[in-house]
């Protein structure tokens, strides 16, 4: 079985020099470790599909809530949004002022501070508009005078102080009455802010959990790699290489659990088009429904890819230092 | 290559499994650590190993003090030991030509360098043509011998056996020590823990005798 051998003398001189490798085999043998740490995390991963599939499923859960409420969110500003391109304030003069005094206030209100634009809308246009609109056309033709006053349109300046604009232009002489229709919108606005900071505060949470669930789930397979930690720390492993492959199993459980969430909210954005198209058809609303994206996909990926790794590093940094010896 | 200055080793518990010990291994000498268990071989192997740090005194190795290596030393410190283990502690989820690797991909050798040196050792033990096998299908002798292949892979300065012929027969523990006598005529320092007797009067070599922490013997057995 075993060859008769002499003793080398020249294997022991070769020896001596082992340890002075060259750097640019260190670096290459350094890529070379991380390369194999992440195809062989991801294979150890596929080894058991299906406590991975598990694994995969709760991060792209904990994924996809906050996003897909996200979504929602950007897709109801975006609603919001187009109306509130049609903010609007109507000014109703006295029914005394004429056409040409009517004219004057436009032309002055237009240079205020805070006005994009101001329209005159007649006495008499006004009752020919509500006679086309309104279908009472031969009640209005019945009437011995015009009961409609003179309207201002005025289209304040975006980002400009609405209510100070609505004092100002009540306190006009001719003014009877200032409307303000689209008040509701900044209510909407608020609420929209105040859950805008509860989907942000329910990502928090759920980031958490996720980074909590990953942790949990690498601790049991440090647990189940004990020996071979042991084994490795023995001949000289360093903590960075023990470290590797669960920090690369983070990241895969994390950028799997991504991938998942961008499909799932994908596929219920693809659920949810029929029906809003058709309700646009309804109401002649350009509003379309928007998803992530692929930048926004991405994020969401990377997002669940970062927070897998942070969740490897918990786990790695506490579950590591316990297995002795150092 | 070893000194031991007055060390000695106290557990959390109270227990002194070594108490001031003086010793010197010479480079290249091999020597058996013997006693009966308890008497403190392990101590005094996981203190040269630095699985532990001792209570007192001062170890050196290889003109090293141990105590001033910090923790982020510890594994190029242990890059220049090799360690058989009385269980061999293999990895069985892999081939033996892995688990002898495994002390030459830690330090990131090329794979053309660890292919090399990975047959060289498993030839030196008689195993190269098992290098694909999983080492759980081996017989106790051969896993011995894989475990004796990983120690010496990355070609250490020093090389300590726990027990290393603890389960065989004699016939197969003298193959094994015949292994350990060719590493030393190649210049390693060698130091083998056993309370085989037979064995270390075979041997004829140096012998440390350990007694309830104490050396109480340091010589040939005759």
């Amino acid at each position: 079985m075993r060859k008769p051998e002499r003793p080398r003398k020249t294997e022991r001189q070769t020896g001596a020099v082992h340890s002075q490798t060259r750097l640019g085999d260190k670096l290459d043998a350094w890529f070379a470790h991380h390369s194999t740490s992440a195809i062989d995390s991801l294979l150890r991963l596929l080894h058991t599909p299906g406590s991975s599939l598990i694994t995969w499923l709760v991060v792209a859960i904990a994924l996809t809530l906050p996003a897909a409420l996200l979504v929602g969110l950007m897709n109801l500003q975006q609603l919001a949004g187009n109306w509130e391109d049609t903010n609007q304030i109507s000014a109703f003069l006295d029914t005394k002022l004429s056409d040409a005094e009517a004219q004057t206030l436009r032309n002055k209100w237009q240079k205020l501070e805070g006005v994009a634009q101001v329209d005159y809308l007649a006495p008499a246009d006004a009752l020919t508009e509500f006679r086309d609109y309104s279908g009472l056309g031969r009640l209005i033709d019945n009437l011995d005078h015009n009961p409609l006053p003179g309207v201002l349109l005025v289209q304040p300046r975006t980002g400009s102080s609405l209510d100070a604009l609505y004092q100002q232009l009540l306190a006009e002489p001719g003014v009877a009455d200032v409307r303000i229709d689209m008040l509701w919108v900044q209510r909407l606005e608020q609420l929209m802010s105040l859950a805008e900071r509860l989907v942000l505060t329910l990502a928090c949470l759920l980031a958490l959990g996720l980074i909590l669930i990953v942790g949990n789930t690498l601790r049991l397979a440090i647990e189940n790699r004990r020996e071979e930690i042991l084994v490795a720390k023995l001949v000289g492993a360093t903590d960075a290489y023990v470290r590797r492959p669960f920090l690369y199993a983070g990241l895969w459980y994390g950028l799997g659990g991504g991938i998942l969430a961008s499909l799932f909210l994908a596929l219920g954005l693809g659920l949810l088009s029929q029906p809003v198209t058709q309700l646009n058809l309804l109401y002649a609303s350009q509003f379309t429904l928007k998803g992530l994206g692929l930048i926004g996909s991405l994020q969401l990926i990377l997002a669940g890819g970062f927070l897998g790794l942070a969740g490897a590093w918990l786990a790695v940094a506490r579950h590591l230092r316990l297995i002795r010896p150092h | 290559m070893i000194r031991f200055d007055s060390v000695s080793k106290r557990y959390p518990n109270g227990f002194e499994a070594l108490s001031d010990l003086n010793f010197e291994v010479a480079p290249g000498e091999m020597v058996f650590l013997t006693g009966h268990s308890g008497a403190g071989k392990s101590t005094l192997m996981k203190l040269i190993m630095l699985m532990e740090r001792p209570t007192q005194g001062q170890i050196h190795v290889d003109g090293r003090n141990l105590n001033r290596l910090s923790n982020s030393q510890i594994p190029f410190y242990r890059r220049r030991v090799g360690v058989v283990f009385q269980n061999h502690q293999l990895l069985f989820d892999r081939t033996v030509f892995d688990n002898v690797a495994l002390p030459l991909q830690v330090t990131g050798t090329s794979h053309h360098e660890i292919g090399k040196r990975v047959r060289a050792a498993l030839d030196k033990v008689g195993l190269l043509d098992k290098e694909r096998m999983n080492p759980i299908t081996l017989s106790g002798g051969e896993q011995q011998r894989v475990g004796i292949a990983r120690a010496v892979v990355h070609k250490p300065a020093l090389l300590l056996a726990d027990e290393p012929t603890g389960n065989l027969d004699p016939e197969l523990s003298a193959e094994i020590m015949h292994f350990f006598t060719r590493f030393s005529e190649f210049g390693v320092t060698i130091m083998i823990a056993s309370h085989d007797l037979e064995l270390l009067k075979r041997m004829n070599k140096r012998v440390l005798g350990l007694s309830q922490g104490q050396l109480v013997h340091d010589g040939v057995i005759w």
